[in-house]
């Protein structure tokens, strides 16, 4: 793979620094640190009800962080005050790390009232104001990336579940983010359609998107990511490459990765 | 019974419903909508005065509440009132709670992901709401506010009691002239009439709105 001659490669595009989260008394995260480079696909890995999906929503201001830090392309989304409580940033700068991020959830959540067309160019005019003709150039671009060409006319509803989560995929390409986060993409999908959303993941790895994949999908992960981080209750119990996952010597994660190979 | 007299008089009650039903509407879909965002904000200085006001709107009489916006502003705080806005006041509150009821129960049911998909997007919480909240709820909402337009028309007939000249007191006053009761039953058919309209024009706004499913 070739490395670019841009000066912010080595800078983390996601830096996570010491991240706690609780609901009410149960603690859910506790002092989650990690850093995405550029190009870089993480995949995160661990039994549900670690704080997965709770950490991709602090990250993408779906849930309100309680303490630690989180910095997105260099700009601050929250740090801690003396009392190591997290504050946010101004809304601006919110609202900026927000254009920088894309989040593909489990059930897609694409607008069954809109066209898949429209699911694409809607954020892109109204969020950033661009021409309409733009906005439907670059979606229509993305649709026939994605092998969705011929459904630009037709409603979320009238393709399978595949195709919606491709759409949700393209849907979040639309703004040109610097980094997307997948939470468990094909979870929700009947296992014969699973492979054409994780080929349509892998040819953005491809392309050097900067990628964050929560997944079950153990082959997937071990054969896609430059990192693997484990989590278990709420805690990061090990990260590393997939050989060095793959063949840990902590009992945890050799218990959880044997569970998943029965 | 002389019914080139009878009919235009009928018809001009009619008109005073039908006044009395599209004002109502234009100012209790509004309220309705504006009650239901407030009814969910947290703060209990704001959600228990509008819980308050939806019990007391759905948990009394709608006739008493006629007669309230009637004789309180005259009686109590010395200002005299319009038969007519007393009214439109009362039917206005009275069916803004009962769409507010409504559009809440419709926002409820719009998943929670139609609006986290959108915040991620960068869609303010205006826009959240007015381009993908709004849109579907008016998709969910459509049958149950068919129902209150319907009631509402028949509604109408209640205005009288506080002598707002309508469509029913018509029917009543031409029955004791002529000495017959068929002018109640042609009020009955002009009734039936207007609600066969309103019932065909949410059927036709269901049908348009049922190019996509959710
Ligand atoms: N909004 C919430 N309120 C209360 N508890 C929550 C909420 N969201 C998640 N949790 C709890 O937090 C824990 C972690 O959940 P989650 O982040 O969804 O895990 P994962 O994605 O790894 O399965 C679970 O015990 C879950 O029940
Ligand atoms: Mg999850």
């Amino acid at each position: 793979m070739q490395s670019e001659m841009n000066p912010n490669t080595d800078k983390p595009v996601l830096e996570v620094k010491s991240l706690r989260k609780a609901f009410g008394s149960l603690e859910v995260l506790n002092d989650i640190s990690f850093s995405v480079k550029h190009g870089e696909v993480v995949a995160i890995i661990g039994p549900s009800g670690s704080g997965k999906s709770t950490l991709l929503r602090l990250i993408n201001q779906l849930e309100q962080v309680d303490g630690g830090e989180i910095s997105v392309c260099g700009q601050q989304l929250c740090s801690n005050n003396e009392a190591g409580n997290a504050v946010y940033s101004d809304q601006e700068t919110m609202r900026q790390i927000r254009l920088n991020i894309g989040l593909v959830f489990q059930n897609f959540n694409l607008f069954p009232h809109f066209s898949i067309l429209r699911n694409l160019t809607e954020a892109p005019s109204v969020v950033l104001g661009k021409r309409k003709s733009d906005a439907e150039k670059k979606a229509r671009q993305l649709l026939d990336k994605l092998g969705l060409a011929d459904k630009a006319a037709a409603y979320p509803w009238q393709l399978s579940g595949g195709q919606q989560q491709r759409a949700a995929i393209a849907r979040a390409l639309a703004l040109d983010p610097e980094i997307i986060f997948f939470d468990e993409p094909t979870s929700a999908l009947d296992p014969e359609l699973t492979g054409e959303v994780l080929k349509v993941i892998r040819s953005l790895a491809e392309e050097n998107m900067t990628m964050v994949v929560v997944t079950h999908e153990m082959a997937f992960a071990r054969d896609l990511a430059d990192r693997i981080i484990f989590m278990d209750q709420g805690l990061i119990i090990e990260q590393g490459t997939p050989d060095e996952v793959f063949n840990s010597s902590n009992e945890r994660t050799k218990l959880f990765l044997r569970r998943y190979h029965e | 019974m002389n019914y080139s007299v009878v009919i235009p008089y009928l018809l001009e009650g009619t008109v005073t419903a039908l006044k009395l039903f599209a004002l109502t509407l234009l100012l209790a879909v509004p309220l309705g909508l504006l009650v239901a965002r407030l009814r969910a904000i947290k703060n209990p200085l704001v959600n228990l005065p509008v819980k308050f006001y939806l019990l007391l709107m759905r948990g009394t009489p709608l006739l008493l509440q006629l007669i309230f916006f009637m004789y309180f502003p005259p009686f109590v705080l010395g200002i005299s009132i319009d038969r007519f806005i007393a009214a439109l006041i009362a039917f206005s509150l009275n069916y803004g709670a009962y769409f507010a009821e409504i559009f809440r129960g419709g926002i409820d049911s719009i998943p929670q992901g139609q609006s986290e998909a959108a915040k991620v997007l960068g869609f303010s919480s205006w826009q959240t709401f007015s381009k993908i909240t709004l849109p579907q709820v008016i998709k969910r909402v459509i049958p149950a506010s068919a129902n209150e337009c319907m009631t509402l028309v028949k509604d109408t007939a209640l205005a009288q009691t506080i002598g707002v000249f309508e469509l029913f007191r018509a029917a009543q006053n031409t029955t004791s002239r002529e000495v017959s009761i068929i002018p109640i039953f042609i009020a009955g058919a002009f009734y039936l009439v207007m609600n066969s309209v309103v019932a065909a024009i949410f059927n036709r706004a269901e049908k348009k709105l049922s190019y996509y499913k959710g």
